[in-house]
């Protein structure tokens, strides 16, 4: 027992760095590439798959032709430089066509407008995008939609600019009556208001005003939109609306109005139960039995709101599961506070469902970007069918295969990929919880 | 709990005559379960009430019909003169006259400290930004951690954040409190700084209802102990004669197991 002797730490120790050979790239190799028999020999079935992959591609992108008029002048240039035997990729069919892969049957003298447009994009996203830019800028994206919708199908200015007058009384109606009656009942009598202006006062003002001051631009008919244009204006315009659809039908599937609720979870089950392409078709052949006759509907209008309506109801879902995620504290904190439903929804329960929902949000996106495509099944022209297809009708181009598709592909990555890091970015800026 | 220095503090503290809360016959089900039964209670201005009792006792639940986070099914409850009914108006003004502490903090994270405690005042109470912020700072100085203020609460201990939250509902001017097992989910030596914090505030005439198991807070600041069982009231009592000379043989048991280690 006298070995129980009582201590008392005098000095404590200070912290020490670790011993040499638990740091550097000889530990990381052995832990992770060679940690053990399976291991090893993962890393070498890789490796060698890698060479392969590589050796297999290698020849066919070193041997790319640029300069040609045809599939046929580049294979003979691959054979003259490269040997008979020799394969390689022909650019020059994007060289030649790339204004269709981008902009469809676009006129050409008019693509400054397309340019100005995405140019404009840019400027209007950037202050949704970063909180570090003056919030003044958002009106410029609050008007961005109507000028670009101005610039790329052109037409008299007056048009947009009398739909953005309809845009104002619905919210001047909102403002004016939210307080005495409610969030829901004012927006929806500003909705009511705002459509009878546009359905009889917009066209009697545009003429008008037309006459007195005509200010337009060629018109540029919805058949001529193809490629990322036509991938653009649908992605970007689902994008942006179905978010607050979106963040609208996941509230409404949680309220405890019977109504709103049904027809909620309604709409979200009876989309998402739908392929897309069935919805596609519905806009192209079906709205036209169900609207008055005599109204033409642009078809990209009608594919641009179907589409939109799928990816809200995929957004409501995603961002359900972010409320339920929150806990109920934070609902009884707001409450206590006094804060009335939809202030609790803006500045408590949707700045944090939304963050925790961002990886879904985004995926929901990319998804819906790429689903652009399939536009093509209803005849409009979208980059990897559509445009494809109309480039090797071309005699001269009739053999080229794995070129279009490639372009395409790298194209729609770079939006994506885009899209994925600004998420990732998102994520690290708004992280809260330091534990 | 050490005994903080408290013996001067019960002087100071008044009841006026002025009712502040009132509950008369109030019943609440949860589904066919009856978890309040009959409750009547009148809280005066300035009084400082503990609400003890064993868990499930329906303690919590009582507290939390006082500003609506429950509803009851029958009887009536009137806060400062307003009767709590299906009423929206109602209750929002009842809510911003009522504080009320979190066993959890509820603490918003995404917001600085500092928006935590401005939040309300300017949305509820649609006050200037700046006099919010002032009003603010003054309630982090007087829980002693104005130096927080632009962390968010992820950053603060459990002690800190519970003082934020209090901080918080003192910032909507409340003329009520509700606190609600606000040392639970503390560490021990947290929970002194919280009570410290609580009973300045009753030194202060602040109307309090507290649910705790802090008998200590109890037997210093209350002016009346509230035992609850079963849903219903069991005993009341002012502290020295509930917590020295028990009446009922529930109450007796309840305090021989929570004082007897």
């Amino acid at each position: 027992m006298t070995e129980t002797s009582s201590f008392v730490r005098t000095d404590m120790l200070p912290p020490a760095p670790p011993p040499v050979s638990q740091t550097g790239v000889i530990k990381w190799l052995r832990e992770n590439l060679f940690s053990g028999p399976l291991n090893t020999t993962l890393t070498l079935c890789g490796l060698g798959f890698a060479i392969w992959l590589v050796q297999a591609a290698a020849p066919w992108l070193l041997h790319s032709v640029w300069n040609a008029n045809s599939q046929n002048e580049c294979r003979s240039i691959i054979a003259e430089t490269w040997g008979p035997e020799a394969t390689g990729a022909c650019w020059a069919i994007i060289r030649a066509r790339w204004h269709q892969f981008l902009f469809g049957f676009y006129p050409m003298d008019q693509y400054w407008r397309i340019y100005v447009t995405f140019a404009a994009l840019f400027v209007a996203i950037a202050p949704v995008l970063f909180a570090t830019l003056p919030r003044r800028m958002l009106w410029l994206s609050l008007l961005y939609p109507l000028v670009a919708f101005w610039l790329l199908w052109g037409g008299p200015i007056w048009g947009p600019v009398f739909t953005a007058l309809g845009f104002g009384l619905w919210a001047a109606v909102f403002l004016a009556l939210s307080v005495r009656l409610g969030v829901v009942v004012a927006a929806g009598i500003g909705l009511v208001a705002a459509a009878v202006f546009w359905i009889y006062g917009v066209g009697a003002l545009e003429a008008s005003m037309q006459s007195v001051l005509p200010l337009a631009l060629p018109e540029v008919d919805s058949d001529q939109f193809g490629g990322f244009l036509l991938a653009l204006v649908i992605g970007v315009t689902a994008i942006v609306v179905s978010l607050p659809m979106g963040v609208l039908l996941a509230l409404g599937r949680q309220s405890d109005m019977l109504i709103i609720k049904s027809l909620s979870v309604g709409f979200i089950e009876f989309i998402r139960g739908v392929p897309l392409i069935t919805l596609l078709f519905t806009a192209s052949l079906l709205l036209q039995y169900f609207l008055p006759s005599g109204t033409s509907f642009d078809l990209i209008l009608r594919v641009v709101i179907l589409v939109t309506f799928f990816a809200a109801a995929y957004i409501a879902e995603v961002i359900r599961g972010g409320l339920a995620a929150l806990p109920r504290g934070q609902y009884e904190a707001a409450d206590a506070l006094g804060l009335d439903y939809w202030q609790a929804q803006r500045l408590i329960i949707m700045p944090q469902a939304l963050k925790i929902s961002i990886p879904g949000i985004v995926s929901t996106f990319i998804g819906m970007f790429k689903d652009t495509t399939l536009v093509a099944f209803v005849g409009l022209m979208d980059p990897l069918k559509g445009i494809s297809t109309v480039v090797r009708a071309d005699l001269n181009w009739k053999g080229v295969y794995w070129e279009p598709y490639i372009f395409v592909a790298v194209i729609f990555f770079i939006f994506n990929f885009s899209m994925s890091r600004y998420s990732m970015f998102l994520e690290r800026k708004l992280k809260r919880d330091h534990r | 709990m050490s005994e903080p220095n408290i013996q001067s503090a019960r002087a100071k503290m008044q009841v006026s005559d002025e009712v502040a809360v009132q509950i008369t016959a109030m019943n609440k089900w949860y589904g066919q379960f009856h978890v309040l039964r009959d409750i009547n209670l009148t809280v005066n201005r300035g009084e400082r009430i503990v609400i003890a009792g064993p868990s499930g006792s329906g303690k919590s639940t009582m507290i939390r019909c006082i500003n609506r986070l429950e509803e009851h099914q029958s009887g009536q409850i009137i806060v400062d003169g307003i009767e709590l009914t299906s009423d929206l108006k109602n209750i929002d003004k009842v809510r911003s006259e009522v504080g009320m502490v979190f066993q959890h903090f509820n603490l918003f994270p995404h917001l600085t400290i500092l928006e935590n405690l401005t939040l309300a005042p300017i949305w509820v109470r649609k006050v200037p930004k700046r006099e919010a912020e002032e009003t603010a700072m003054y309630f982090l100085e007087k829980v002693k951690i104005p130096e927080q203020a632009h962390k968010y609460p992820g950053q603060l201990s459990g002690g800190q954040q519970q003082r934020v939250a209090i901080a918080r509902s003192l910032c909507m001017k409340p003329r009520i409190m509700l606190f609600d097992e606000p040392t639970s989910a503390l560490d021990p030596e947290m929970i002194k700084e919280v009570l410290d914090t609580m009973i300045e505030l009753a030194e202060e005439g602040m109307t309090m209802l507290c649910v705790t198991h802090e008998m200590g807070f109890a037997q210093a600041v209350a002016n009346r102990v509230i035992f609850m069982a079963d849903g219903q009231i069991v005993e009341q009592n002012n502290p020295h004669d509930f917590f020295n000379n028990p009446q009922s043989e529930r109450t007796k048991q309840f305090l021989s197991q929570i004082l007897g280690h």
